[in-house]
């Protein structure tokens, strides 16, 4: 199936003979860049995580090239050059976190940071209830986070649910934000009515960019896996625990290992049926689920400048799923278009140095030409088990579920209904939509979607039979608490538009989930079986 | 206030905080809580009593073990396979727990692996325990893929499990280990999840050059890579507490 597409070779693949240089924070005692001629040899022994680290620029005489994710990173770190392998301080410019990691990001930030016999009274009273430990919140009042507006607190996870401790660590964000200050904070009280909650976004990684928190050049951590997706901006954006928030929280810095990038080159004319999501899996099943480990994924050439900002978004937010360190395209005017529309922050793009002369900056390289691909779908259980769609079309599947960061953005709505109206039926399958955020669901029931004569998405979306569009959040991605709506709470097959099939990812172990692109899911919904958008769309 | 909690902590740092190859500077603004935070924490009874020094979070592991204890890993090994994602280590659903709310850890322990499929028979915490009986995950590929949250190494630590032995990991399942001080991951240079079985008797040696695995059931012994620069990290009780100890923690913003 996959291998059929290999041998007609709609792609150049260069794999070079390049080491691995991509290891965690903490591993080697020693590193020695391999790079060409161009770049110096340098030895490192690292002695500790803060030994005085030898300049690795230190004559000053040759500049040797930088990838964009080495400038940035350099940047942050205020040094001239970095090159992959070095562990560096790194300056945070925001840190993202949500319901489930804030509590305990605050948590450790008020426990290491914090007064000790405030923290002792913490644990004595932390037991007894959740008044209490309000109480040990007001009582911690002197302690400051790093910069209370480079901190953005969204809840997003478990948020439409009665779990009464899901429901609370919303509450403790709250109580953290008013005690911190912290200016965005993307608060929810109503429940039972999410647009009675004038703050309140949704999904985390589509919130950061509709609120401007996006921009080239800088450097973004989050609490959460795909915090990469923030990439699509032309900066550095990687997921971390609890522990490393924490430390952000009260110093603004964090100590990296610079990554070696992989450059994926990517030309030719998007076909009309295909998606980001198509490109994002067809990568991911070249590679493997570990193909891009602790390495940067460099996305460029002429597919990519013609994408929009949100198919940029959905092709860097599964560079976790290969592995990656974080993922990064290079801005243009259609980034800054983006931007400059929601922020008045200054910001300073970088871009890889780009000559032949510098292309052994680059660790792997890999060219696709998108012309020839066709839509495939992840099949259950792991994103690199590729297979074309139109070579699944025997499997039955009982749901489809459009949604998450992945795949529940405007546009991706839009390709869902612009198929449904080509097409004309109804679904033959419950067909649950979950727009990411608030301003995503109203686009869905505002927005006149193109050639379909003034109609909205979620006429569309009626008209066909789905489910009506759901309060946002990340909803049944990650299956969530037992009440989520569109949970998998049998073993059903499911098409889905999210980032993850691992047993058991969207609540049941024996689910199957094959992921797929909005349109492949629209399409799959139509017949009841995964299904090429070809079959709807020519 | 902060001289005097120096003077009298200043002599009890040597004994508490096991072998530090330097002297922590103790002009560091920071160490006023720190050896602070390692007194009053291993005098303060936990609130769960934990098996072992390290399930809980608030007393460094190095405080309660001695060094010998701390390098070697001896028990039962729990052997899984090939991309063990972070969903399959603690789903979803348990993401309500708050790790650094000690309750909650604990509870978080008992949660562990059970996202794992019905064919592993052999489950690594009982139905209604709170531990691992296995001090050993023995993992293929890319152990703790998909999600960044810290509850994945976190519930691994809190059920007592002491290493994890993987061919290779993802990497923020690997720093977070790291910057919690929950558990070892060590690398195997083969594949050792295809030799041992659940149940087998097993030890872990850190050492300096090199580390082994020895499976005392099937008699064999296996090479592990260097832990290299986590190892210090880990040994200290996470990256905040080895942080301190070196005196590098720069300055929390000024209020």
């Amino acid at each position: 199936m996959a291998s059929s597409v290999i041998s007609s070779s709609p792609f150049v693949c260069k794999s070079p003979a390049k080491k691995d240089l991509g290891v965690s924070s903490f591993r080697k005692a020693s590193q020695i860049s391999i790079h060409g001629c161009q770049r110096k040899s340098i030895s490192r022994k690292i002695v500790s995580v803060m030994a005085p680290q030898r300049s690795s620029s230190t004559s000053g005489s040759v500049k040797t090239g930088m990838t964009m994710t080495e400038k940035i990173l350099a940047k942050a770190a205020e040094k001239s050059q970095v090159v992959p392998g070095d562990n560096i301080w790194v300056n945070v410019d925001v840190l993202m976190t949500h319901d489930v990691c804030g509590p305990g990001a605050f948590g450790i930030f008020k426990r290491e940071f914090g007064d000790n016999a405030k923290v002792v009274l913490n644990l004595a009273i932390n037991i007894l209830s959740l008044l209490a430990f309000s109480l040990f919140v007001i009582v911690t009042s002197t302690l400051k986070v790093w910069d209370s507006e480079k901190i953005v607190v969204i809840p997003d996870h478990y948020i439409f649910t009665s779990d009464k401790r899901a429901n609370r660590n919303v509450d403790i964000m709250r109580e953290h934000c008013r005690e911190q200050n912290i200016k965005y904070f993307y608060d929810i009280t109503d429940l039972g009515d999410f647009r009675a909650n004038p703050d309140y976004k949704g999904v985390c990684h589509v919130a950061l960019a509709q609120e401007g928190h996006c921009r080239p050049g800088e450097v973004l951590l989050g609490t959460d896996s795909h915090t990469c997706t923030a990439g699509a901006f032309g900066q550095f954006a990687t997921g971390i625990g609890n522990t490393d928030a924490g430390f952000v929280l009260g110093t603004g810095k964090i100590l990296l290992k610079v990554p070696p990038t992989m450059r994926f080159i990517l030309d030719g004319e998007m076909p009309s049926y295909l998606q980001a999501k198509d490109l994002i899996l067809q990568i991911i099943g070249e590679i493997s689920v570990a193909g891009a480990t602790y390495k940067t994924m460099e996305f460029s050439g002429t597919t990519i400048e013609s994408l929009t900002m949100e198919e940029r978004m959905t092709l860097c937010n599964m560079v976790v799923e290969a592995g990656g360190k974080n993922g990064v395209i290079p801005p243009d005017a259609t980034t800054f278009n983006y931007v400059e529309n929601r922020t008045s922050v200054p910001f300073q793009p970088v871009y890889s140095d780009a000559n032949a002369r510098y292309n052994h900056i680059f660790v792997a390289d890999y060219r696709f030409d998108v012309s020839k691909l066709e839509p495939v779908v992840a099949k259950p259980h792991s994103p690199d088990n590729r297979a074309l769609a139109r070579e699944c079309k025997d499997v039955k599947i009982d749901r489809v579920y459009i949604g998450s960061c992945t795949g529940g953005k405007t546009e991706d709505f839009m390709a869902a209904a612009k198929l449904f109206h080509a097409a004309g039926k109804q679904v033959k399958v419950p067909t649950f939509l979950v727009p990411a955020t608030q301003k995503v669901w109203m686009d869905v029931y505002a927005l006149p979607v193109p050639g379909a004569g003034g109609k909205t998405c979620a006429q569309i979306f009626e008209e066909a039979g789905c489910d009506t569009p759901t309060s946002p959040s990340c909803g049944a991605c990650l299956g969530g608490p037992a009440d989520t709506y569109a949970r998998l709470n049998e073993p059903q097959v499911c098409v889905s538009t999210t980032n993850r099939n691992f047993p058991g990812r969207m609540g049941h172990k024996e689910g199957q989930i094959y992921l797929a692109s909005p349109y492949t899911a629209a399409a799959s919904a139509l017949t009841g079986h995964v299904t090429d958008p070809r079959e709807f769309l020519q | 206030m902060a001289a005097a909690s120096l003077r009298s902590v200043n002599p009890t740092l040597p004994r508490t905080l096991a072998s530090p190859t330097r002297s922590p500077p103790f002009q560091s603004p920071f160490l006023r809580f720190a050896p602070a935070s390692t007194t009053s924490f291993s005098n303060l009874k936990p609130l769960v009593t934990p098996p072992a020094p390290s399930s809980s979070p608030f007393v460094t592991r190095s405080a309660a073990a001695s060094p010998q204890e701390r390098k070697t890993f001896h028990g039962l090994c729990y052997v899984v396979g090939d991309n063990i994602d972070t969903d399959q280590i603690i789903p979803a659903e348990f993401l309500t727990l708050v790790p650094s709310n000690p309750d909650e850890y604990q509870k978080l322990g008992s949660h562990a692996l059970v996202g794992l499929p019905a064919s592993y028979e052999d489950r690594f915490v009982e139905p209604g325990e709170t531990k691992t009986k296995y001090s050993i995950v023995i993992g293929g590929e890319n152990f703790g893929c998909g999600s960044s949250r810290e509850h994945a190494p976190v519930c691994l630590g809190a059920a007592g499990a002491k290493a994890v032995v993987a061919q290779s990991y993802a990497r923020i399942f690997f720093r977070n280990s790291v910057a919690t001080g929950e558990i070892y991951p060590l690398d195997s240079e083969v594949r050792v999840c295809d030799e041992c079985r659940t149940g087998d008797v097993a030890t872990v040696e850190l050492r300096e050059g090199d580390s082994v695995l020895i499976n005392h059931t099937t008699g064999k012994e296996y090479r592990l890579k260097a832990i290299g620069d986590a190892g210090p990290v880990i040994d200290a009780g996470g990256i905040f507490a080895y942080a301190r100890k070196a005196g590098m923690i720069p300055s929390a913003a000024a209020a």
